[in-house]
C-alpha cells in the first residue's frame, strides 16, 4: 500500500521517468515470479530429496552386512555403509532412468536390442506413470471442487470392469472404432461410480470421504463376483481373470513386437488429458464453476451457481478419469483384467494430488517422480534385496515434508514466505 | 408431535419411512416364500458345544410361519406409520430392519440348523477392532482433528504387538507396546496437524502410507526371515464367573479375551468422560468452537494433543486385537480396511461412543452372516452379502438415519490470535 503510494508520488512528480519506472516494475515482476516458481519447486525438490536420505538411513540400519562390517572396526563399517547405499541407491537409479553409459554406448552402436535394453528402465517409469496420471488428475480435480475423493480405487476397478467388457465382447470392429469406444467405456463406468457419492453429497449432504470408502469396497466385492471362477466375466479357464481383449482394443504400443517394453500411446493420452483437464479447470465456465464451489459453496450458492449439480459433475469428471486410468492399464499393459484387490492407485492417486498442488502440471510431475520410484525400487529390490515396501515409505516421507514445508524450512534454514507465496492447499 | 414442528420435510420423510416399512414386507414374501417348502422346519440352536453354560432346548420353527409373521411385523410397522405415525420412528426402523434379518435368517437356515449363540458371539468379536478404530476417531473428531490415519495406526500397533509380545513373551507387554505404536503415528499427528497446521486429512493420508511401507518393510526384512520374531503369546478368553453361564447370552458375551472386556469398557468409559466430565465438556468445546474455549482459558493446544495422542493409543489397543486375541501373528497389510470402516461406525454413530459400537456391531454381524451363509450353501453370492453393510452405511448416511453433523471445528488447524 504504502509501496504504491510513493511510487504514484513519483510518478506524480516526474512524468518523463514513466516509462523507465515501469520498465523497473516489471522487471521486478518477472524477478518475482520466477523466484516464486523456484521457490515452489524448492520445496517439493528438497522435500524428495530429505525423504531418499532418510530412507537410506533406513536401509542402512536394516542391512545386517553393516553391523558385521563394525564389528571389524570402525573404518571398514564407514566403508560398508557407502557400499550398501551405494548399492541400494544405484540399483534405484538404473532401475528408474536406465545406465547412462550404456544408453550413451548403444545409441552409438545402433544396435536395436542394445538400444532396446538400455532404454527398458525409462519405458517402465512411463509406463507405471501412465496411470498415476489420470489418478493424480482424478484425485486433484476432486480437490480443486473442494470434494475429497477418497474412491478412485473403486472408480478404477469399476472402470476397469465395463472397459475389459467393451474391449473382448466386441467383435469386428476396426481398431479406430474399438479402441476410443473401450476407452469411453472405462470412462463411463469411472463417471458413473464416481457420480453416485457426488449425487449423494449434494442432494443429501452425506460426506463424500465415507460414500467413496463405501463404495470402494463395493466395487472390490462386484468384482470379485464378476471375475470369479464361475462369474459372468470369468475367462472360463478356472482362473480369476477376464478373458484377453481383442486386437483392436489395443493401445498402440511403442514397441509393438516387444512384451517386455510395456510403455505404450497411453502416456501421450495422459499428457493430453492433463492439459484437457487444465484447460477445463482454468478456461471454462465449468471448470470455474468447480472451483467456485471448492474455494467457498456458500458463495457459490449466493452467485446462482446449483452446488449440487456442480459437486456431480465435479465427482463424474474424477470417476471418469480415474476410469481412464484402468483402461489405459488394460488396455495397454495388462490386455485383460485380473481379480486382484487393492491396486493400490486410490491412496497413491492422493499423494500424487497433494504433491503436484492440485494443478494438473504439478500431476503429472509427480506422477513421474512416482513412476520412478516404482520403477527404481523393484530394480533395488531384485539386485539389492532391499524390500520393495520402501517406496511406501518414501512417498509417505515426501507428502509429510510437502504438507508441512516448515519442516523442511527449519531443516534447510530457509527464511519464511511471504503470505501470497504459500501453497494453497484444497479444503478436506 | 405438535403441528408447528410438521414440515413439509419431515412429512414426506414420514411418508417414504410408512412405504418403506411396506416394502420390507412385501419383500420378505417375495423374496423367501417361493422358495419355501410348506412343511419345511428351521432350527435356531442356542448352546454352543464348548461352552459350560446352561442348556436351553432349541428352537424348532415352520420356516412359512416364521417369515409370514416377520412379514406381519414389517406391514402392520408401515400401517401405522401410514395412518397415525410413530413418535420415534428410528427405533421402529431398526425393529423392521430386524425382522428382515429375522426372517432372511430363518429362510436361510431352512431345513438346517443354525447357531444363534455363535452368530452373536461371532459378530461381537468381529465388531471389536472396528469398535476401537470408532472410539479412536470419535476421541480425535470430537476435539476438531479429523483422523483418517486410523487404519495406519492400528497397523503399527498391531506390528508393535506381534514384534514385542514375540520378544518378552507376553502378551501384556505386547499390549504396551501396541499401545505405544499407535500412540507415536498419533503423536505425528498431532505434531503435523496442530504445530504444522497441515491439513488433517493430508496429514492422516500420509500417516496411513507411512505406516503401511514400515511394517510391511521392517516385517519382509525381519518378522518373514525369523519365524520367532512373529509368534507372540496370546491373550486367552476369560470367562467371567456366573455370567458366562447365562443362557444364550453367557458364552456369547461373558467369555472372551481381556481385549473384548476392555473395548466394551471403554465405550462406557469414554461416553461418560465425554458427557460428564470437565474433559468432555473441553474437549467438545474445543471441537465445536476453539475460539471461545480458548477465551474461557482452556488450553486448546494441550486438549487436542491429549486426544489426538489417546486416540492413538485406542488404535493401537485396535491393532493389537487383531494380532494378540485373532490370529497370533503380524501379516502385511492385515488390518484389511478396518481403520476406515471404524471410521464409517463413527459417522455412522454420529460421533457418539455407543451408537460407533452400535454400528461396529451392524458391520461385525454382516461380516460373521457371510462366513455363516457359505456354510449352509445359501444361492446368494457372498460378495452380495459382504456388499451390504457398505450399501446400508451409503442409505443411511444418505438421509434415512437423517444428516449426522459433525464438530464444527473438526478438521480446522486452531490459529492462537
Amino acid at each position: 500500500m504504502n509501496k504504491k503510494r510513493s511510487e504514484d508520488a513519483s510518478i506524480r512528480e516526474d512524468t518523463s521517468s514513466v516509462a523507465t519506472n515501469s520498465e523497473t516494475a516489471l522487471r521486478d515482476k518477472v524477478r518475482k515470479t520466477r523466484g516464486v516458481v523456484w521457490r515452489s519447486l524448492l520445496v517439493p525438490l528438497l522435500a524428495t530429496v530429505t525423504a531418499f536420505a532418510i530412507g537410506g538411513l533406513v536401509i542402512i540400519a536394516t542391512d545386517e552386512s553393516v553391523y558385521e562390517a563394525f564389528q571389524d572396526g570402525i573404518g571398514r563399517g564407514i566403508v560398508q555403509v557407502f557400499i550398501v547405499i551405494g548399492r541400494a541407491y544405484g540399483t534405484f537409479f538404473t532401475g528408474a532412468f536406465g545406465n547412462p553409459a550404456q544408453i550413451v554406448e548403444a545409441l552409438f552402436s545402433g544396435n536395436a536390442a542394445q538400444i532396446r535394453r538400455a532404454v527398458y528402465p525409462i519405458t517402465e517409469t512411463l509406463r507405471i506413470s501412465t496411470p498415476y496420471i489420470f489418478a493424480g488428475l482424478a484425485v486433484a480435480l476432486g480437490f480443486q471442487g473442494g470434494l475429497f475423493n477418497i474412491g478412485a480405487e473403486g472408480q478404477y476397478f469399476v472402470g476397469g470392469l465395463v472397459c475389459v467388457f467393451a474391449g473382448y465382447s466386441i467383435t469386428g470392429l476396426p481398431q479406430i472404432i474399438h479402441l476410443p469406444l473401450a476407452l469411453l467405456a472405462g470412462v463411463a463406468g469411472g463417471a458413473l461410480w464416481g457420480a453416485i457419492p457426488g449425487y449423494l453429497k449434494g442432494k443429501t449432504g452425506a460426506h463424500e470421504v465415507i460414500t467413496t470408502i463405501m463404495m470402494n469396497y463395493i466395487a472390490y466385492r462386484l468384482a470379485e463376483f464378476m471375475l470369479d471362477v464361475g462369474g459372468p466375466m470369468a475367462r472360463g479357464d478356472g482362473r480369476p481373470v477376464s478373458p484377453e481383449i481383442q486386437l483392436s482394443a489395443y493401445l498402440p504400443q511403442f514397441f509393438p513386437n516387444r512384451v517386455d517394453l510395456r510403455v505404450n500411446a497411453g502416456i501421450f493420452l495422459a499428457l493430453g488429458v492433463a492439459w484437457v483437464v487444465w484447460w477445463l479447470l482454468y478456461r471454462t465456465t465449468v471448470g470455474y464453476e468447480i472451483r467456485t464451489v471448492g474455494k467457498n459453496p456458500d458463495a457459490a450458492r449466493y452467485a446462482g451457481i446449483s452446488v449440487p449439480r456442480v459437486m456431480v459433475i465435479t465427482m463424474a469428471l474424477s470417476g471418469a478419469l480415474a476410469g481412464l486410468s484402468a483402461a489405459t492399464d488394460i488396455l495397454g499393459v495388462l490386455h485383460f483384467m485380473p481379480n486382484s484387490f487393492f491396486s493400490g492407485y486410490g491412496f497413491d492417486a492422493i499423494a500424487l494430488a497433494l504433491l503436484g498442488n492440485s494443478h494438473p502440471a504439478g500431476v503429472v510431475l509427480a506422477s513421474l517422480l512416482f513412476g520412478a520410484i516404482g520403477a527404481g525400487a523393484r530394480n533395488m529390490q531384485g539386485m539389492a534385496h532391499v524390500p520393495i515396501d520402501i517406496t511406501s515409505i518414501l512417498q509417505g516421507l515426501i507428502i509429510v515434508f510437502i504438507a508441512a514445508p516448515a519442516i523442511i524450512r527449519a531443516l534447510y534454514r530457509m527464511r519464511e514466505p511471504e503470505e501470497d507465496e504459500e501453497l494453497a492447499l484444497a479444503r478436506g | 408431535m405438535t403441528v408447528a414442528q410438521v414440515t413439509p420435510r419431515s412429512q414426506r420423510r414420514a411418508r417414504t419411512m410408512g412405504i418403506f416399512f411396506c416394502l420390507v414386507s412385501l419383500s420378505i414374501l417375495l423374496l423367501f416364500m417361493p422358495s419355501t417348502q410348506p412343511g419345511q422346519t428351521t432350527t435356531f440352536a442356542f448352546t454352543e458345544r464348548s461352552s459350560n453354560a446352561l442348556g436351553i432346548a432349541d428352537m424348532v420353527f415352520r420356516t412359512r410361519v416364521g417369515l409370514y409373521l416377520m412379514a406381519l411385523v414389517a406391514i402392520f410397522a408401515g400401517g401405522w406409520q401410514l395412518t397415525k405415525g410413530f413418535e420415534r420412528v428410528n427405533v421402529v426402523l431398526g425393529l423392521v430392519v430386524g425382522a428382515f434379518v429375522l426372517a432372511f435368517l430363518a429362510w436361510a437356515a431352512r431345513g438346517q440348523s443354525m447357531n444363534m449363540t455363535g452368530m452373536i458371539k461371532s459378530s461381537l468379536l468381529r465388531a471389536i477392532p472396528i469398535t476401537l478404530a470408532a472410539l479412536s476417531g470419535v476421541m480425535c473428531e470430537r476435539c476438531g482433528v479429523v483422523n483418517i490415519g486410523i487404519e495406519g495406526m492400528m497397523l503399527s500397533g498391531a506390528f508393535f504387538a506381534a514384534l514385542f509380545g514375540s520378544i518378552t513373551d507376553s502378551a501384556w507387554l505386547g499390549l504396551l507396546a501396541a499401545m505405544i505404536g499407535g500412540g507415536l503415528m498419533a503423536a505425528l499427528l498431532a505434531v503435523l496437524a496442530i504445530r504444522y497446521k497441515v491439513n488433517q486429512i493430508i496429514a492422516g493420508t500420509a500417516i496411513n502410507i507411512l505406516a503401511t511401507g514400515l511394517t510391511s518393510y521392517f516385517s519382509s526384512r525381519y518378522l518373514q526371515k525369523y519365524a520367532e520374531l512373529n509368534n507372540p503369546a496370546t491373550f486367552s478368553p476369560i470367562p467371567l464367573p456366573g455370567l458366562s453361564k447365562i443362557p444364550i447370552v453367557g458364552p456369547a458375551l461373558f467369555n472372551h479375551t481381556l481385549l473384548v472386556y476392555l473395548t466394551l469398557i471403554l465405550v462406557v468409559v469414554i461416553q461418560i468422560m465425554l458427557y460428564y466430565t470437565r474433559w468432555g465438556l473441553r474437549t467438545r468445546a474445543v471441537g465445536e468452537h476453539p475460539r471461545a474455549a480458548d477465551t474461557l482459558g482452556v488450553n486448546v493446544f494441550l486438549t487436542r494433543y491429549v486426544n489426538v495422542i489417546s486416540g492413538g493409543l485406542i488404535a493401537g489397543l485396535g491393532g493389537a486385537y487383531l494380532v494378540l486375541s485373532s490370529v497370533a501373528r503380524f501379516d502385511e497389510l492385515m488390518t484389511a480396511g478396518k481403520g476406515f470402516i471404524g471410521l464409517a461406525a463413527m459417522i455412522f454413530g454420529k460421533w457418539n461412543p455407543v451408537g460407533a459400537l452400535g454400528s461396529s456391531l451392524i458391520f461385525g454381524f454382516a461380516d460373521a452372516l457371510q462366513t455363516k451363509l457359505a456354510i449352509l450353501a445359501v444361492p446368494i453370492p457372498s460378495q452380495f452379502l459382504l456388499m451390504a453393510p457398505y450399501l446400508v452405511t451409503i442409505v443411511a448416511l444418505a438421509g434415512v438415519v437423517g444428516r449426522s453433523r459433525t464438530p464444527a471445528a473438526d478438521g480446522v488447524p486452531y490459529e492462537k490470535s
